[in-house]
């Protein structure tokens, strides 16, 4: 059995490194914000994990489309790789921003556009799983998957669209549109070096965990065909 | 008619089909025979465009597949165990609507030729869901040909019919077969396929692994023929096995 | 037993006559046994009636909820017709029949879309009467109508496709509503949205957004559709 590369090793000390360090910058070096106190310091990882989750559903779509031209399987162990890579942290997102939430706008839970889309993606990953899991034929499973990972893919900003003409409580953290959004706040240069680091980091890390995944999905496929041989 | 060279078809990680080669010229009538799980049912489906090979040519009527399915759909004609007929519908209404989807010119008077064919015309009116499995697969038939087809696909047609539908079925197809039709049927009645046969294939672990006309069995001997060409091919195997262990 | 001597000339069945063929053979088998429709049509009504307790209705709120209660109705009812229409393709091996005959793919797909919308139209047209009457609430409203109308298409659209997908799947009939629901909120969200401020009686140019991203949503998953169904149907 191939052990792993070892770029892959790398990543996983610097995955774990980098956690720490994004930890240690978030919690105890940045300034503390003002209006919110120490909660703020949730959105360090809560916007990195979202952008974590958008990438795992943009390689879940790329890799669909892919798989659908070519056919190869590679693409189809790639895109569920995305879509549980994005599962996971699409729920950190979800969790993170409802820690966020309750002291500041005093609620664990609102209705509000970047809110219920992230809810919504949430969904439409698990109705990816479910679909898949209801499919013995592997090639039909992936062309499934590949084409619901196409049409959730399109509905999300459609989703987001329609609800944003709603007003939103949302803040608005890198664009000051709606002053009278609660919990909006300047960033300090401090406070961008922690943000943009946390970014970095959990990318490394999203990375390094899709990266795990599609090795096990590869060992697996491996398994499977030499069980075939075994059986002829 | 039909011509297949080094057929590949894989589900998934199976291989079900190892580079399949198969000819088959206009009027023939080949019984194609093979055990459970030997690539029978994937076969037809290829040829029949349902399916799309992963490796090797595949030209039905001159056409190749599955690049050129559209203009070869028009020539075939398919029968498999399920008789894609609407419950809900008549039989006058199911024949309407294939006659609809496959442009049957002359409408009126062709279903009466292929209600006639299949001794169904006095049931014409009737709902589908009201018909015995045996009737199912008349109409089936009657649908199967009602466009006139070149080729007729048949996977397993007996397949719970009772002995007077099997003979109609019989019956039909020699009438069918008579008119210059290329047929290619699997099943598992070989007395049938001995019957009405003008050659045999024996389709065996994703291969065609034996061939003969008509004349070079006896009428009895289709059993043993069949037997012989499986045996073979399981020692022809086990050598395979035993010099790759060795 | 007569010779068999018609030769027909056709290659290839227009796309035009293959979808109406196919419309045709739906709406002709239901007519028949009318199960679909009466199942949603009654599911409806149930619908509505528990809604009706679930939320103490009086005439104050009414006007703002009716038209959630009217898609959330609709929505539900929607996934019954929808399983059941490829359900009936999936017996006795129908869908075969459609995959073998010489027509477009997409003829398939726009024959069994308009049957579906044909059949929801139907139970739509009973259900808005009859919630009138309960609740006394003019429905007949031709903005009203015309978003029912752009929402039913959406839903139709998108649901025609995944439906093509689950009925070949294991889980079948509880997977299309966790499939359809999270990709059709557009729709819904929209729909909700415009009938309501039609209701309200609100100006045009507060629902107009919401009636355009209907429009946007059609176009674009209808085309979506299109490009896609092959994939669904080719083995």
């Amino acid at each position: 059995m191939k052990s792993q590369p070892t770029f892959l090793k790398i990543l996983n000390t610097l995955s774990v490194l980098m956690v720490l360090t994004a930890i240690y910058l978030a919690v105890f070096w940045a300034p503390t914000e003002v209006t919110m106190g120490d909660v703020q310091r949730v959105f360090y990882f809560h916007v990195s994990v979202g952008w974590v989750a958008a990438i795992g559903f943009l390689l879940a779509v790329i890799a669909g489309i892919a798989y659908l031209s070519k056919g190869n399987s590679k693409w189809d162990i790639i895109g569920v790789a995305g879509v549980e890579v994005g599962l996971v942290f699409a729920f950190l997102n979800i969790v993170t921003g409802s820690i966020w939430a309750r002291p500041v706008w005093n609620t664990w839970w609102t209705w509000d556009p970047r809110l219920i889309t992230a809810t919504i993606s949430e969904l439409i990953y698990i109705a990816y799983m479910m679909l898949r899991q209801g499919i013995d034929d592997p090639d039909r499973r992936a062309r499934f998957g590949a084409i619901y990972a196409i049409l959730g893919f399109v509905s999300v900003p459609l989703s987001f669209f329609s609800i944003r003409i709603w007003r939103t409580i949302h803040p608005v953290v890198v664009a000051s549109g709606d002053a009278a959004a609660k919990g909006t706040f300047n960033m300090s240069p401090d406070m961008k070096l922690a943000f943009f680091f946390s970014l970095a980091t959990f990318t490394v890390v999203g990375a390094t965990l899709l990266w795990h995944r599609i090795r096990i999905g590869n060992l697996s496929q491996k398994v499977e065909q030499l069980k075939m041989k075994m059986y002829e | 008619m039909i011509e297949v060279r080094n057929l590949v078809k894989r589900f998934g990680l199976k291989t079900i089909l190892k580079g399949l080669e198969f000819d088959a010229q206009p009027g023939e009538f080949i019984g194609l025979l093979g055990p459970n799980g030997a690539g029978k049912t994937t076969f037809l489906r290829i040829l029949s465009s349902l399916s799309r090979p992963n490796m090797g040519l595949v030209k039905v009527a001159g056409y190749r597949l599955p690049q050129q399915a559209a203009q070869v759909r028009r020539k075939l004609g398919v029968l498999s165990h399920q008789p894609l007929l609407y419950g809900d519908l008549t039989a006058d209404e199911n024949l309407r609507y294939y006659g609809k989807m496959y442009s049957v010119e002359n409408f009126a008077a062709r279903e009466a030729e292929v209600l006639a064919l299949v001794d169904l015309s006095k049931r014409k009116d009737d709902l589908v869901r009201t018909f015995s499995r045996g009737m199912q697969q008349r109409l089936s038939i009657a649908r199967a040909v009602l466009h006139d087809p070149d080729i007729l696909l048949l996977d397993e047609p007996y397949t719970g019919l009772d002995q007077d539908a099997s003979e109609m079925l019989d019956g039909v197809l020699k009438q069918i077969a008579a008119q210059g039709r290329t047929v290619v049927m699997t099943s598992h009645d070989l007395a049938r396929s001995a019957e009405l046969g003008t050659r045999f294939d024996v389709l065996s672990r994703g291969k065609i692994i034996s061939s003969a006309s008509r004349d070079e069995i006896p009428q009895d001997g289709l059993l043993g023929f069949y037997r012989k060409a499986l045996l073979i091919a399981a020692a022809e195997k086990n050598n395979a096995k035993e010099a790759a262990n060795g | 037993m007569a010779e068999l001597t018609n030769k027909p000339a056709k290659a290839q069945t227009s796309t035009w006559k293959a979808i109406w063929a196919v419309v045709w053979k739906d709406l002709a088998a239901e007519w028949r046994s009318r199960e679909l429709f009466t199942a949603m049509v009654i599911f409806a009504a149930l619908v509505i009636l528990i809604f009706n307790f679930a939320l103490d209705l009086n005439p104050k709120i009414q006007r703002d909820v009716t038209a959630g209660i009217l898609w959330v109705t609709f929505t539900f009812a929607g996934t019954l017709g929808l399983n059941r229409s490829m359900a009936v393709e999936k017996d006795r091996g129908c869908l075969d029949g459609l995959l073998l005959a010489p027509v477009d793919r997409s003829a398939i797909y726009f024959g069994k879309v308009i049957a579906n919308l044909i059949f929801m139209f139907a139970v739509e047209i009973v259900m808005i009467p009859l919630y009138s009457i309960l609740y006394n609430v003019n429905l007949f409203q031709p903005g009203l109508l015309l978003v029912i109308f752009l929402g039913s298409v959406g839903y139709i659209v998108v649901g025609t496709l995944l439906s093509t997908m689950t009925v070949q799947t294991r889980t079948r009939d509880v997977l299309l509503p966790i499939l359809l629901f999270p990709i059709v909120l557009p729709v819904i969200i929209s729909a909700v949205r415009a009938s309501t401020y039609f209701l309200q009686g609100q100006p045009m140019d507060l629902i107009m957004p919401n009636i355009n991203m209907l429009i946007a949503y059609d176009v674009i998953f209808t085309a979506l559709a299109y490009m896609v169904f092959d994939y669904i149907v080719e083995e």
